[in-house]
């Protein structure tokens, strides 16, 4: 992972899904394999293999292999500029199956609710008495029992932070410790959160703040969590850091990944 | 002379009864068959129970029609603008009946019925809610006694599946991603191939490692070009991004969809009429052409 030092500050301002992506794509390191889905995480993928991971290969559940970026807009990881020059276009047991052998380095998943474990729902949630039925886990299920770490990206909503998730659709630490073994999940679990005010990291299972993105209070972005939330400082002794802001690099291909904005506009 | 099994969408359409399961959207975001779907919804082709990964807004629009009473997949909405609203207001109304997957579940399923099997293991799910929903068994594995989840297998009337080229005969080339296409058609008991064009088989033997589709596994074979706008199909046109924003926007309540639906399903007398109202130039830009495949003797 890049030091939190080199970041050279954007070109005169980003949007806070910039920042997102930019800070996503550091999690990805040379040589990984990273089963990346859709939205933000795709352009993550293309932004890391384009700098400072060569070597990353990407995997999609539609059975698309990519060693490189789509030469052109992606607005599902089925679109034509995804599958051109792809390395390999298989099928979903294909890419799958390296998935539950043990093959996938890093995931990416995303969530409408996260809790302490990082524990992510997408299934259903409430507002009052009111249900909500939301699309379901399409592979993120798999992706969060499977891989051996995954990284999440959420917006930075309070609502979206609750003690315990409603209906677990992609399991993350589950009550923390070590839960995931207990209950013989194979992958590891959740390594960082990234939404778009924080990253925050896992220790002993449970989310914990590490850096705060430029212009934004780890006392408030604590604030936003309806349980005591703990920091870098309880864990390590070194006080909550700031993000490293993208480099020009960074966004330089963001933009061109995304020119029109639709993913990483706010 | 091995049977010609082409005929007209209405025709295939209409050999599908009133409650079969069908299984659709098997290469995700590619290649979904629409005009398939469409032809369910205009004949009114009822009590469907729909199987596939996510489906993109085919089941959404399905569910909005009224065919479909029971959702078997992973995931079901949008994925260009998130929700399907139709499959959200049935689900919260109580009017569609949902099991939950995961996408390695809805392909492990279809390749346990592929295979003959009642079911295969495996240790995804385990820690979710998924894996305690009733049609699965968390289980202990009988050799190592390692936790494992046993997802049964689902065995659809039908799979629809979108192709680039087929025979007559039913053999069919398909390329580009393709998800849990082979093993649907494997599971299935009666397959529909619709195509972008129809061949002569000497073509499909041209080329055998692309072909994964053979006759004695497909029912009937309708060309269909266009056929799976608004998804994209490689070498063919591209993904209609408009199209599904668009959507979202129209039918976010019951009477927009059925406005939608009045123009965009009941209203087009086939496919060549559906071409014509999409006025946007999908097609490829810049063609790669794939290096040249040699067999013989």
């Amino acid at each position: 992972m890049a030091s939190e030092a080199d970041g050279t500050g954007g070109a005169g301002g980003y949007t806070a899904r910039e920042m997102m992506v930019s800070a996503a794509a550091r999690e990805i390191e040379d040589g990984d394999t990273a089963f990346v889905g859709m939205r933000l995480p795709l352009i993550a993928f293309q932004v890391a293999v384009s700098t400072h991971a060569p070597n990353a290969m990407s995997v999609f559940e539609s059975g698309v292999v990519r060693d490189d970026p789509a030469d052109g807009f992606l607005h599902t990881m089925c679109d034509l500029p995804n599958l051109d020059r792809a390395v390999s276009t298989t099928g979903m047991l294909d890419v799958m199956g390296r998935l539950a052998r043990g093959d996938i380095d890093v995931g990416f998943l995303g969530g409408a609710e996260i809790d302490r474990y990082g524990n992510l729902n997408t299934t259903r949630v409430h507002a009052g008495d009111r249900e909500i039925r939301l699309p379901g886990s399409g592979g993120a299920c798999d992706i969060a029992c499977m891989s051996d770490r995954t990284v999440i990206l959420m917006a930075h909503e309070p609502r979206r932070f609750v003690e315990r998730v409603e209906y677990v659709t992609s399991p993350g630490h589950g009550e923390g410790g070590d839960w995931r073994e207990e209950q013989s999940v194979p992958g590891g679990g959740p390594s960082a959160l990234v939404t778009s005010k924080a990253t925050f990291g896992f220790d002993d299972g449970e989310l914990y703040l590490r850096t705060v993105h430029p212009g934004e209070d780890a006392d408030a972005v604590a604030a936003d969590f309806p349980w005591d939330l703990r920091t870098r400082e309880d864990v390590t002794g070194d006080p909550v850091g700031e993000t490293a802001e993208p480099t020009d690099e960074a966004l330089s291909l963001v933009r061109e990944f995304d020119p029109d904005g639709f993913w990483t506009d706010d | 002379m091995p049977a010609d099994k082409t005929t007209s969408m209405a025709e295939a359409i209409s050999r599908i009864d009133p409650g079969s399961t069908v299984a659709a959207g098997l290469a995700l975001e590619h290649a979904i068959p629409f005009a398939a779907g469409h032809e369910l919804a205009r004949q009114g082709i009822g009590d469907l129970t729909l199987v596939g990964p996510i489906s993109d807004v085919l089941f959404d629009q399905l569910v909005g029609a009224g065919v479909a009473s029971r959702v078997r997949a992973a995931w079901a909405g949008n994925v260009s603008a998130g929700s399907g609203y139709n499959f959200r207001r049935a689900v919260e109304g109580g009017d569609l009946s949902v099991e939950n997957h995961s996408n390695f579940s809805v392909a492990l399923a279809l390749q346990a019925a592929a295979l003959g099997v009642p079911y295969l293991p495996t240790r995804s799910l385990l820690g979710s809610d998924i894996a305690e929903e009733p049609q699965f068994r968390v289980t202990e594995d009988p050799f190592e006694g390692q936790r494992i989840v046993q997802v049964p297998a689902i065995a659809p009337d039908w799979a629809f599946v979108h192709v680039q080229r087929a025979a007559p005969t039913g053999d069919a080339h398909l390329w580009g991603n393709t998800g849990v296409t082979y093993q649907a058609v494997r599971a299935a008991e009666h397959v529909l191939v619709t195509t972008e064009e129809v061949v002569d088989l000497d073509v499909i033997k041209s080329d055998p490692s692309r072909t994964r589709i053979t006759r004695e596994q497909v029912d009937a074979v309708v060309e269909a070009p266009f056929g799976a706008h608004p998804s994209p199909v490689a070498g063919r046109y591209n993904r209609d991004n408009e199209y599904f924003l668009a959507y979202a926007d129209a039918t976010r309540d019951a009477d927009g969809f059925d406005a939608w639906a009045d123009e965009w399903v009941y209203g087009v007398n086939g496919r060549e009429e559906y071409r014509e109202k999409v006025e946007r130039d999908l097609s490829v830009q810049e063609p790669t052409t794939a290096a040249e495949v040699t067999y013989g003797k």
